[in-house]
């Protein structure tokens, strides 16, 4: 078990220093989602009545959007040279190569969150500490980047990967993608407890099944 | 070990009846294989005959939709964690990772394989191949020969007992070429099985201890070298292969 450990960590630290070498994903992923807040506070206006209506989409269609673009590098990586090979090569199991990019993919797109939600306050003039938006946003980014890993692996040995990719994942995260507006429009509003938690346990529960039936399932996606 | 495993351990690698098939279309029909320790088979075919399902199959990558490969008599999809540790593969594919460095590409692979005194390994590996003085560039900037020769260091990292080697000389200008057949030369020399597909037929014959022909998915002609003159083999090629060289 530690040595899956180890070797999850090994791929997540590959990844990592080819993207601080790169920067592949992380500026073309950040420009993308900052353009998309910019034009919908420009659309909306920072001063709208009802910003727990607007705000949270708006967040969510930038995190969600710019999160693709970003997981459709994560095997696009690997294609190349045909790494992938490389890796299949290496005495683990599937499971651990799935686990060691799920861990880059959601560092990835937690960075993204890391930069835009502090913006995206500034821009509508929205209090800067809210610690359960930071909590919908940790449990979004697990689900979004469980299912995007699976995802990603397959689309990424298909022709038209970079269009595949959002139409397999995007139905998929519905669910967690209505949670997670919800749940941070209630954070907005400074909704209690009760009005959260449904959202939230809604978001751990899909997690939950994302990464089991994507762990599952890896080993038939990179395999066939 | 039980009786029949240990029977079957007297092949390195063992083949059955191996079949893929991609919807409709038959990449390999029924392999039989047998490859003996420390025996360099190569294995000649035209493109599309199905040479690399069958090492992709052999390596683990990929599975068959019918029959079974046993490796120092164990079947691969009982303990396939267990065979990659024994095995490597060549293709003319690198897969380095172009921004890395030699040395960090290496350190990777070997943390994958929980490599032992991984640095000093990597310092002979890489001397083997002779890139000692471009272990700290980055993959991205060597020339493809220099990237060939670090996939090579790559591929035996882990020291395998069972190399599978996927036309590694593809794509490569003769300089090259010559200076990655010179790496082979060493690694044929070494107590190790190869499993060698090429389209080179000189190269082949002068590697292999034993050859096989692979023609739309099945193996049409077996031979061990010694039996074989380069010139009878060009023949036997174009017959069974309806190719001309």
């Amino acid at each position: 078990m530690n040595r899956a450990f180890i070797k999850i960590f090994v791929i997540f630290w590959k990844d990592l220093l080819n993207e601080i070498r790169t920067r592949e994903i992380i500026v073309s992923v950040l420009v993308f989602a900052l353009l998309v807040l910019v034009i919908f506070s420009f659309a909306f206006g920072t001063e709208v009545d009802r910003k727990e209506t607007v705000a949270p989409g708006i967040l969510w269609v930038a995190l969600t959007f710019g999160g693709v673009i970003g997981l459709n590098r994560t095997f696009a990586v690997e294609k190349e040279n045909s790494r992938l090979e490389g890796l299949m090569l290496c005495p683990v199991d599937r499971a651990v190569i799935y686990w060691g990019k799920l861990a880059g993919s959601f560092t990835f797109m937690l960075a993204l969150a890391i930069v835009i939600t502090p913006i995206f306050l500034a821009l509508f003039n929205l209090p800067m500490f809210l610690p359960w938006l930071a909590l919908i946003i940790v449990l979004a980014t697990l689900g979004f980047a469980a299912v995007g890993t699976l995802f990603s692996a397959l689309a990424v040995n298909t022709r038209a990967r970079d269009i595949m990719l959002p139409i397999l994942f995007l139905p998929v995260v519905v669910p967690v993608i209505i949670a997670a507006v919800k749940a941070t429009g209630s954070v907005l509003v400074g909704g209690s407890w009760g009005d959260m938690s449904t959202w939230l346990q809604i978001m751990i529960v899909f997690d939950i099944i994302y990464m089991v039936v994507a762990t599952l399932f890896f080993e038939l996606v990179v395999e066939e | 070990m039980s009786k029949d495993t240990a029977a079957a351990a007297a092949w390195s690698i063992e083949a059955r009846g191996l079949e893929k098939s991609f919807g409709e279309r038959r990449a390999l029909r029924g392999i039989d294989l047998q490859v003996s320790r420390n025996e360099c088979l190569v294995i000649f075919g035209p493109n599309g005959a199905g040479k690399t399902t069958l090492l992709k199959i052999l390596s683990t990558l990929m599975k068959p939709s019918a029959g079974s490969v046993r490796v120092d008599g164990i079947d691969i999809r009982d303990k396939p964690v267990h065979i990659r540790r024994k095995i490597s593969l060549v293709s003319h594919q690198t897969f380095l990772y172009d921004d890395l460095t030699v040395f960090e590409n290496l350190k990777f692979y070997g943390k994958m394989y929980d490599i032992v005194d991984l640095e000093k390994r990597i310092r002979e590996v890489v001397s083997w191949v002779q890139l000692e003085s471009r272990l700290h560039d980055r993959v991205g900037t060597l020339s493809r020969g220099l990237q060939q020769r670090a996939s090579m260091a790559r591929a035996v990292l882990h020291n395998p007992s069972i190399l599978f080697l996927d036309e590694p000389e593809v794509g490569l200008d003769p300089r090259a070429s010559a200076m990655v057949r010179d790496v082979l030369g060493d690694i044929d020399s070494a107590s190790r099985t190869v499993v060698m597909t090429t389209h080179n037929l000189e190269r082949g014959l002068e590697l292999g201890d034993s050859i096989a022909i692979l023609d739309r998915g099945r193996v049409v002609y077996e031979a061990s070298r010694r039996e074989l003159s380069a010139a009878d083999f060009r023949e036997i090629y174009d017959r069974y292969t309806g190719t001309g060289r």
